[in-house]
């Protein structure tokens, strides 16, 4: 850690993993009452438990990814961050925001479109809290060493930012409503978002390969560019059964396909500066995160993505399990193990004890993607039948559901390894102090 | 590749074509902004009783357990057609009776069945709603569902 101010985002982190927990906690509760769905019925029902864990995943990665700015911006821009204070107003504002919306879903306060279901004060709340952060970021950034890296980390944070404020426009017209929609939820995950994730991923390999940044960089704009090419009329997708025109299905199928291509390219990205950089960072654990969460997300993503975008596909497929399997592995492996790579790089730093033991995070990272990955091929199987028999047979979707129990009870125990993988994370991350790397007898020569 | 290439040329490639699809995105989303309105789903007027059935369907986030137009969660079932599903499409009054009679009826407390929870509604919020879905399921989606089960 070479600048005092950095240290903003231990704290983002930490808030962070705390909401991580939260998240795959209600994930398991939810998993648990589609095997025993009497569970809880009626003192929180599915609905309010499926809120907080969509909402705790969405909170938790945009901590994540302001302490990641907060952590590698001063880095990169060679100075202190424009204002500490600022930085941890902002926290409190989105801490204070997120007790709210959690505590008011529980009395059953909520809005109801899905996954902006914040109460309006929160909605605003967050508003705030991205103008502070665009603020004290932009200053920092425009007050030293421009890169590519800050360049493409604040354009996805400007853009998500801006494009919350969908999120206070809901048309009365339904088909509106949800066009609009899409404009925070797929121009988030599928543009913006994709902006911070290569800039994350661009500074871990600068930092972990040693690979020259002028080679990085270029990488990073080919990245975005292909990202933004295929995402913004990839929205498209979204677009062919919600009461817009039929040209959607076409424009939708072809640049949604294209999709598939930023995520090829990150994956190649960071396999090619693996190879080609020569420095042997002692973060064996960062580095298996970033690797694993550019190939997770290439599958997740993209083969998964592709695998029901196409219209004549979709038709069938859409609202269904195939949906839950994809939306798992792509959020899974672009943002949420994309975040954990950069957790693992700069906890150590920021608690001033590397290199230490990172067995145990590693090991974390094959519970959890191994969890998920299994998760994602039952549902894409539990989808499949759901396809066929509601679909195609037409039967009718409780019937349906009473045939998919083995794969519901599957998906519960994938979900529980998951659970203890984020769990063992947090403990590895957080709690573990034992020094381990302990070099091993020099062999001598001739023994 | 490297002398073709720059990084200063890739900076200008992504921020010229980006800049080039979004003006294409904010033009197609236009049209289709009118086009929803004039079209799709212009079969059956949006009236004051239709917005307040929207705003029942939000306040109870009847989305996180079912889908309405294939979009929601994966719980329960879809909605957009359930007016269709029932036969009452064209039946205002029987659109009330079938959605009063199977709100009235939950939670089910059957063992092992997905239970749904019983919400507090007025006669006229449970006719709204019934409106609000009528009006969905009236939307031009393009033929889907494929089928009447959702």
């Amino acid at each position: 850690m070479k600048y005092q101010s950095q240290k903003v985002a231990y704290a983002y982190f930490m808030v962070a993993m705390g909401l991580f927990a939260i998240q795959v906690l209600g994930g398991l509760l939810a998993g648990w009452i589609y095997v025993w769905p009497n569970t809880l019925s009626e003192l929180l029902p599915f609905n309010i438990v499926r809120m907080l864990h969509t909402n705790a995943l969405i909170v938790w990665l945009l901590l994540g990814f302001f302490g990641a700015a907060y952590y590698l911006v001063p880095e990169e821009s060679e100075r202190e961050l424009f204002s500490v204070k600022l930085a941890y107003i902002q926290l409190a504002i989105l801490v204070v925001g997120t007790l709210g919306a959690v505590g008011s879903y529980l009395v059953g306060i909520h809005g109801g479109r899905e996954f902006l279901e914040q109460p309006l004060w929160v909605k605003f709340g967050i508003l705030v809290a991205a103008v502070i952060f665009l603020v004290n970021i932009s200053l920092t950034v425009l007050a030293g060493r421009k890169t590519a890296i800050t360049n493409i980390l604040l354009m996805g944070l400007w853009l998500l930012s801006l494009l919350w404020i969908f999120a206070f426009i809901n048309p009365d017209n339904l088909s509106l409503d949800k066009m609009y929609w899409w404009f925070v939820v797929h121009l988030w995950v599928e543009a913006t978002w994709e902006l911070v994730m290569a800039a994350i991923l661009g500074y871990l390999m600068l930092k972990l390969t040693g690979v020259d940044r002028e080679v990085v960089e270029k990488w990073l704009y080919v990245i975005v560019a292909l990202a933004l090419f295929s995402g913004i009329l990839g929205t498209g997708h979204h677009f062919f059964w919600i009461g817009t025109p039929g040209y959607w299905q076409w424009i939708g199928s072809i640049f949604s396909t294209l999709e598939v291509i930023p995520f090829f390219a990150m994956m190649s990205f960071a396999f090619i500066m693996v190879w080609k950089g020569r420095k042997n960072h002692p973060n064996k654990a960062a580095l298996l995160w970033s690797l694993g969460a550019s190939t997770v997300a290439f599958f997740g993503a993209g083969v998964w993505g592709f695998l029901h975008t196409l219209h004549g596909v979709n038709y069938y497929t859409h609202g269904t399990q195939i949906t839950a399997a994809h939306g798992h592995l792509a959020f899974y492996g672009a943002y949420v193990a994309m975040n954990l790579a950069m957790f693992t790089y700069a906890m150590p730093q920021l608690k001033n004890r590397d290199p230490y033991n990172q067995v145990l995070n590693m090991a974390s990272f094959w519970l959890m993607t191994g969890g998920m990955a299994f998760m994602t091929f039952v549902l894409t199987f539990a989808g499949t039948i759901q396809t066929h028999m509601q679909r195609i047979v037409g039967d009718y979707f409780m019937d349906v559901q009473d045939q998919l129990g083995l794969f519901y009870l599957m998906r519960l125990g994938s979900g529980a390894v998951v659970v203890l993988g984020a769990l063992l994370f947090i403990y590895a991350t957080v709690v573990v102090r034992r020094e381990v790397i302990k070099p091993g007898p020099v062999a001598v020569p001739g023994e | 590749m490297s002398e073709i290439l720059t990084k200063s040329r890739a900076r200008n490639v992504f921020y010229g074509g980006s800049l080039f699809f979004v003006v294409v995105f904010v033009a197609m989303t236009a049209h289709s902004h009118r086009f929803i309105v004039n079209t799709s789903t212009a079969g059956m007027e949006l009236t004051d009783e239709v917005r307040q059935g929207k705003h029942v369907w939000e306040r109870h986030s009847c989305i996180n357990c079912h889908t309405l137009h294939g979009e929601g969660a994966y719980f329960a079932p879809e909605v957009g057609n359930v007016m269709t599903r029932w036969g009452v499409l064209d039946d205002p009054e029987g659109a009330y009776e079938m959605l009063d009679g199977w709100m009235k009826a939950q939670p089910s407390g059957v063992e092992g069945r997905r239970q749904m929870p019983y919400f507090e509604l007025t006669e006229e919020e449970t006719k709204a709603l019934s409106e609000f879905l009528r009006w969905a399921d009236q939307t031009d989606t393009q033929n889907w569902p494929p089928n009447d089960a959702g």
